[in-house]
């Protein structure tokens, strides 16, 4: 904690002085981190002459901001209209299933996040999921599943 | 030495081009062949990805769809000299896709070495910013406006009148926003040119910036987009170090900085409102309007916020001139429209046309149709908040004006396809579950009209109460339409009413009609 507590400091540190600097700022924490710890959210305030209640209220507001950690690695489905119409919901079925989680849960082995997305932009290549930072394409339950597979023995 | 192309666009990646390039630079070497690989951006044709180019002297020659285990019989078979193999596609610029386009915008893309500034210039490249350096700011903004060129994130709003207003807003600080939320469903020309041609977006900003007194600049880059954010970070790099971007550019007295900033994932964030509180470091909540951000935009100062396509397509205008472009189009839509064919299609990519081609030339014509091979049932047009449109009305122009007839939007140019396995009822579900899950929620019928909806949809596929419930979902439609601030909101009705009215079947209508 206390370690993560000194690397926030140096994020903030770097960060104030830019205009609109809370995004920037949320994004370089989340990157290092994983997460936004509600901890933090007193210094931030300070530091950019803010509230802690706007701190929360921008952290809950983004989809993509999260105050807890996450699993090791996190999948993200879409399931916008164009996913939609090359079967992505049977996709999901057979990811939610797989993995034993819904939306927004964690694996009880700490390896896997399951998030929803609304559209990747690689709406030709229907239906895509993301691994981490890694988009793939046309793919299939089999397919992801190896890909879990293998994301699941890889050591953090 | 021999030089091939392998892109390092998102939906190539996506669909194995690193392993690709890595398997051939491998092979390559244990060939002992000197060879160089390009990572460019993506032609569009994204069946066809990973799509490697061999530079031959008769042209680039295309191969694709390639896997790594196809790699060793290639250098067999001699691709480097453009030799025969089931996956040669011939000249890449006589493929049918590629030569029936009008590529203006996109002209460099999947041509280039993205990230090299020297490619860009050997290309046309700056050539619209070196005009635009000579002339009088009123000037620019009227070669903009006479281009005929509209917005194209979705409204439409005619770029040269916007840019005025900001020139003739009086202020010490200005500034130039790029909107690159392209949060709409089978969207991704955005994508695209940040990918494959990021020079062309800041050349489009830097004249921006010039034309209406603006030395800031930012690009509002979704998160979803890693790979985008990358490669502009490249490109602007190279531009400062160029002086393209910075202290008087190009020894002019203007001056010009540019930064990229994510966003993080909230799809209200691409109303330009909304993204102008995210970058002031706020909760994306939609601001009424009036002031415009013309006037008072980002941190109060007058702003010039537009879609990546829009500002991209100003170096050619300003290389050009404003007749080349508006010569292509028709009726009020001038100039070509980026389009972008998704979902259920065969052949999905990107096909760049003049304004005026059909929904069926290009469903059937570019795309080839399904890829189920099952009969197209229904496309939505322009992002999740546009109509679907029936198979009675593919022979509809794109065109804004032509679309607005039907209650429909050309949008972002977006065209999601779907076969006749589609439950329209369950797309109109999905289209008030989906406003519930983005809505900002500022006002009630969004934020709460969306959540009835879903409800009120789940009565009709249950049955129940039927005939009550099809006038619930009207009214609730009828609130939202005019009680919401923004479109999402507004526009919500769009995809749930032309999916009723157009397929009542799906919403257990004649069934009812029929025991009545
Ligand atoms: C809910 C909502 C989402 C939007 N998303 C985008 C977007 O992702 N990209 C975009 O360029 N415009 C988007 N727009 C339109 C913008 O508000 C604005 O009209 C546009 O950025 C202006 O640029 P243009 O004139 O170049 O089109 C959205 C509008 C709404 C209501
Ligand atoms: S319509 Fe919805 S998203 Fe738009 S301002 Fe109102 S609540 Fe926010
Ligand atoms: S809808 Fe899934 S990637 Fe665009």
């Amino acid at each position: 904690m206390h370690d993560q507590m000194a690397r926030i400091e140096s994020h903030i540190e770097s960060h104030q002085h830019m205009a609109g600097a809370l995004m920037p700022l949320l994004h370089a924490i989340q990157d290092d981190l994983g997460y936004i710890p509600e901890e933090c959210y007193g210094v931030i305030a300070k530091a950019l002459n803010l509230s802690v209640a706007e701190i929360h209220g921008v952290v809950t507001f983004y989809h993509h901001f999260r105050s807890h950690p996450p699993g090791r690695h996190v999948l993200q489905v879409c399931r916008a209209e164009s996913c939609q119409a090359m079967g992505c919901g049977a996709l999901e079925t057979h990811v939610k299933s797989s993995l034993g989680i819904d939306y927004h849960e964690t694996t009880s082995d700490g390896s896997i996040t399951l998030e929803p997305v609304y559209c990747l932009g690689n709406c030709a290549c229907s239906p895509t999921i993301m691994l981490d930072d890694e988009v793939y394409g046309r793919v299939s339950p089999q397919q992801v599943e190896s890909l879990l597979a293998n994301a699941r023995r890889e050591n953090p | 030495m021999n030089t091939i192309y392998i892109p390092r666009d998102s939906s190539a990646l996506s669909l194995g081009a690193n392993l690709v390039a890595t398997a051939i630079a491998r092979e390559a070497e244990s060939r002992h062949i000197p060879l160089e690989i390009v990572r460019n951006g993506s032609r569009g044709m994204f069946w066809l990805e990973p799509l490697v180019e061999v530079a031959t002297d008769t042209g680039r020659i295309a191969y694709g769809p390639v896997t790594p285990d196809q790699v060793a019989s290639l250098f067999d078979a001699g691709f480097l000299g453009g030799g025969q193999h089931a996956l040669n596609l011939g000249l890449t610029d006589e493929l049918p896709w590629m030569k029936q386009q009008e590529r203006l915008t996109f002209a460099r893309v999947g041509i280039t070495d993205p990230v090299s500034l020297q490619d860009y210039i050997a290309h046309d490249g700056y050539k619209g910013l070196r005009n635009a350096i000579g002339m009088a700011p009123q000037d620019i903004v009227q070669q903009v406006t006479d281009s005929g060129l509209r917005g194209r994130g979705g409204a439409a709003f005619p770029t040269g009148i916007k840019w005025k207003t900001v020139l003739e807003a009086p202020a010490e600080q200005k500034y130039i926003v790029c909107n690159a939320d392209e949060g709409d469903s089978g969207t991704f020309s955005d994508r695209m040119i940040m990918e494959g041609d990021p020079f062309v977006l800041i050349e489009g900003m830097t004249i921006a910036g010039i034309a209406v007194g603006a030395t800031q600049g930012y690009i509002y880059v979704r998160s979803e987009y890693p790979h985008s954010i990358v490669t502009l970070n490249l490109a602007i790099k190279s531009a400062y170090e160029a002086g393209y971007l910075g202290r008087e550019i190009l020894g002019s007295r203007h001056d010009f900085y540019l930064e990229v900033r994510r966003a993080a994932g909230a799809y209200v964030c691409g109303e330009e409102t909304a993204l102008l509180e995210s970058l002031e470091g706020k909760r994306g909540l939609v601001r009424f309007k009036p002031p415009l951000p013309a006037i008072s935009g980002l941190f109060g100062k007058p702003t010039i916020i537009n879609n990546v396509i829009s500002l991209a397509t100003v170096p050619i205008i300003m290389d050009k001139g404003s007749v080349y472009y508006r010569d292509y189009g028709m009726g009020r839509s001038r100039g070509t429209l980026p389009i972008q064919l998704a979902g259920n299609i065969k052949h999905g990519g990107l096909v760049e046309k003049a304004f005026g081609v059909t929904l069926r030339e290009l469903l059937y014509d570019y795309g080839g149709g399904s890829a189920s091979g099952r009969p197209i049932k229904a496309v939505q047009v322009g992002g999740p908040l546009g109509a679907y449109l029936p198979e009675s009305q593919f022979d509809t122009p794109l065109d804004y004006e032509e679309f607005s007839k039907l209650w429909a939007v050309l949008g972002h140019g977006g065209i999601v396809v779907f076969d006749d396995t589609v439950d329209m009822a369950h797309m109109a579900r999905y289209a008030f579950e989906f406003c519930a899950i983005e809505s900002c929620g500022k006002c009630t019928p969004c934020r709460i009209g969306s959540t009835r909806g879903v409800e009120v949809m789940d009565k009709i596929m249950t049955g129940t109460d039927h005939a009550k419930h099809i006038a619930l979902v009207r009214d609730l439609s009828d609130t939202m339409l005019n009680g919401s601030l923004c479109a999402l909101g507004g526009m919500t009705p769009y995809p749930v009413l032309s999916a009723l009215n157009h397929f009542p079947e799906d919403f257990g209508i004649h069934k009812k009609e029929q025991v009545a």
